[in-house]
């Protein structure tokens, strides 16, 4: 099943492409209000773009002159509440899909055992739906959308609303029914970008601002929302006199990859917080980059300590430094610090 | 039962207006059922044309309840579901039999559907005569009860939301489908309850009624006609018909009212 979606949405003011290969899973990251719900809603038929198609394996759904009713369309949507059918079982929540499809009733539930046992739930059957806990509930939501047999799976930030705890069980059961189908997984979280998708589509401002796959997009980003997903520095500039040109006069030297960018072309560097040291006086001597800043945030970060410091043009970094470094340094708050970078530690790239 | 103390209390003077509202609604039933006159009670609402009237109330009212639920549930199903241009004034236009005298309905169901009204000829040559008959009564109960079953019930639609048929539809439901096995299921309470209301209000139209379909012993004399009639004749028997009519209603706003009971 190949999945085109072209939707311009002037009301929200979302214009989104986005095509899913056939057994290909691609996640849509953005932060919230981005238009990655919308983009779901115009794929399930809950919403009519202004303009825009929505094609399935050569098929239009959606058109200008075309319309075709979300019951028809076999596209699941599962959100991040599970929505179960409060007067149903569990077992018949799961029957639902394939008894609306014309099953007799018993074949139904019979698949909707085989459903539940798949996602580890099969006990739960006969509870009601305000008998299970949240991540029962959504085991439950996952069974019952993948026992509709949809042509493609959507799923609406399907982990957000469950306990930390029980994450990753839930993403592990995912990515192994999810595997082979055609899905498009909204998200937030870039964890459940890079264990289960192999595209990943970055939505901000109702505009698709990067698409790669995964591992590409997260490791060499293009936007500042996917730099902090992605848990990087970023700072954005034009090229000149062999740096990023940044704001403030910021200028970050690094390394640069092909293609060598050119006096004037908008650059980014990229840079891990654990690259950045932190300093009360400028270090002297080294080939380091050096930004000087304002400490506005310490938070514990494993066992270190992540330095977070004022935008500087609209750009705000992180340090990661050790626990005694944070001590002997006496940082809090308020304090004017050196941020200190080598030059061989930051990735220089167009965007 | 646990009972919860407010920390904040309310200002002492606010009981008096409050027991006095109570007062109003309650000391009138206290009075009326000072006036019953127990010995003769279990014979004078067991008469023949008062059991007359009880049946043709209980019949009549639970016919303009199927109609109401029949027509209502569409309708509140559109009001809460769909949009369209001039929604809003059809819904009050809907809801006017609420605000409106039931004097005022009964005259315009008679110039609808009485002999010399709107579609009086049409019918008339159908062979069929509406006013002053039980069709009337029916006709008449229905209108007066229709506005409370879309309200409430279209406040159930709103509040469950469509978010489980938005999941129903994506699963491979029709639109029926849909209907039938989430809406209506998560909407019952409501509906039921919406149900009882227009049940209540049935069983007590009077203004409608006696204008537009009159008041014959059997055939539209329903139980508040036969207790305007009894009240100068027989004084205690129209006492001893409010009272049982006032249990019904008691009974009837326990049923409507699940779960909300505190005693």
């Amino acid at each position: 099943m190949t999945l085109e979606l072209t939707a311009r949405v002037v009301e929200r003011d979302v214009d989104v492409a986005l095509d899913v290969a056939d057994g290909e899973t691609v996640a849509v990251l953005g932060p919230n209000g981005a238009g990655k719900s919308t983009l779901l809603a115009v794929a399930a038929g809950l919403l009519r773009p202004d303009t825009g198609r929505v094609v399935l394996d050569g098929v239009e759904l959606t058109g200008p002159d075309v319309w075709v009713a979300p019951h028809a369309r076999r596209i699941a949507l599962l959100a991040q509440d599970p929505l179960l059918f409060p007067h149903l079982s569990a077992l018949e929540n799961v029957a639902f899909g394939p008894r609306s499809r014309g099953t007799h009733r018993r074949t139904a539930r019979a698949q909707a055992r085989t459903w539940l046992e798949d996602v580890g739930v099969a006990e739960l059957a006969d509870r009601r739906p305000g008998q299970l806990s949240g991540g029962q509930a959504q085991r439950v939501a996952v069974a019952r959308a993948l026992a509709a047999d949809p042509r493609v799976l959507l799923l609406d930030e399907p982990m957000a609303a469950l306990d930390v705890a029980v994450r990753p069980a839930m993403r592990q059961t995912l990515r192994r029914v999810l595997a082979d189908r055609t899905v498009v997984l909204v998200t937030h979280d870039v964890l459940d970008a890079l264990l289960l998708a192999d595209r990943v589509v970055v939505v901000d401002g109702g505009r698709v601002v990067e698409a790669g796959p995964t591992t590409e997009v997260l490791t060499r980003p293009r936007s500042p929302f996917t730099a902090r997903i992605a848990g990087l520095n970023m700072v954005r500039g034009t090229w000149r006199d062999g740096a990023v040109g940044g704001p403030d006069g910021i200028a970050v030297k690094g390394l640069t990859s092909e293609p060598a960018p050119v006096t004037g072309d908008p650059v980014v560097a990229v840079f891990r917080p654990s690259a950045v040291s932190v300093f009360r006086e400028p270090p002297g001597g080294s080939p380091r980059n050096i930004i000087s800043t304002t400490v506005t945030d310490l938070e514990p970060f494993g066992d270190q300590v992540r330095v977070r410091a004022a935008p500087t043009g609209g750009q705000s970094l992180a340090a990661d430094v050790t626990t005694l470094a944070a001590a002997e340094l006496d940082l809090a708050p308020g304090l004017r610090v050196v941020f200190s970078i080598k030059a061989t530690e930051v990735s220089i790239y167009r965007t | 039962m646990t009972t919860r103390q407010r920390q904040v209390g309310l200002p002492a003077w606010i009981f008096v207006p409050a027991a006095l509202g109570a007062a109003l609604v309650l000391l009138p039933l206290v009075g009326m059922v000072s006036r019953v006159e127990w010995g003769s009670f279990v014979e004078l609402v067991t008469s023949d044309s008062a059991l007359t009237a009880l049946s043709l109330s209980l019949r009549t009212s639970l016919v303009a309840t199927l109609l109401c639920v029949l027509l209502g549930v569409p309708m509140a199903l559109v009001l809460a579901r769909t949009s369209f241009r001039g929604q809003g004034l059809v819904r009050s236009l809907v809801l006017l039999p609420l605000v409106l005298p039931p004097v005022v309905g009964g005259i315009a169901l008679l110039y609808t559907f009485g002999r010399r009204g709107l579609l009086g000829g049409e019918l008339d040559a159908l062979g069929i005569q509406i006013a002053f008959s039980t069709a009337a009564v029916v006709l008449a109960q229905t209108f007066v009860s229709l506005p409370f079953l879309v309200v409430s019930l279209e406040g159930a639609l709103r509040s469950a939301g469509d978010r489980y048929e938005e999941v129903a539809a994506s699963l491979g439901a029709r639109p029926t489908t849909v209907f039938r096995r989430v809406t209506l299921p998560l909407v019952l309470p409501g509906l039921v309850s919406g149900a009882v209301l227009s049940f209540a209000r049935a069983l007590g139209e009077f203004g409608a009624t006696i204008t537009f379909a009159g008041s014959l012993e059997g055939t539209t004399r329903t139980l508040p006609l036969f207790i305007y009639n009894l009240r100068v004749v027989d004084p205690d028997a129209a006492v001893a018909m409010s009272l049982v009519l006032v249990v019904v209603a008691v009974l009837v706003i326990a049923f409507a009212r699940p779960g909300r009971s505190t005693w």
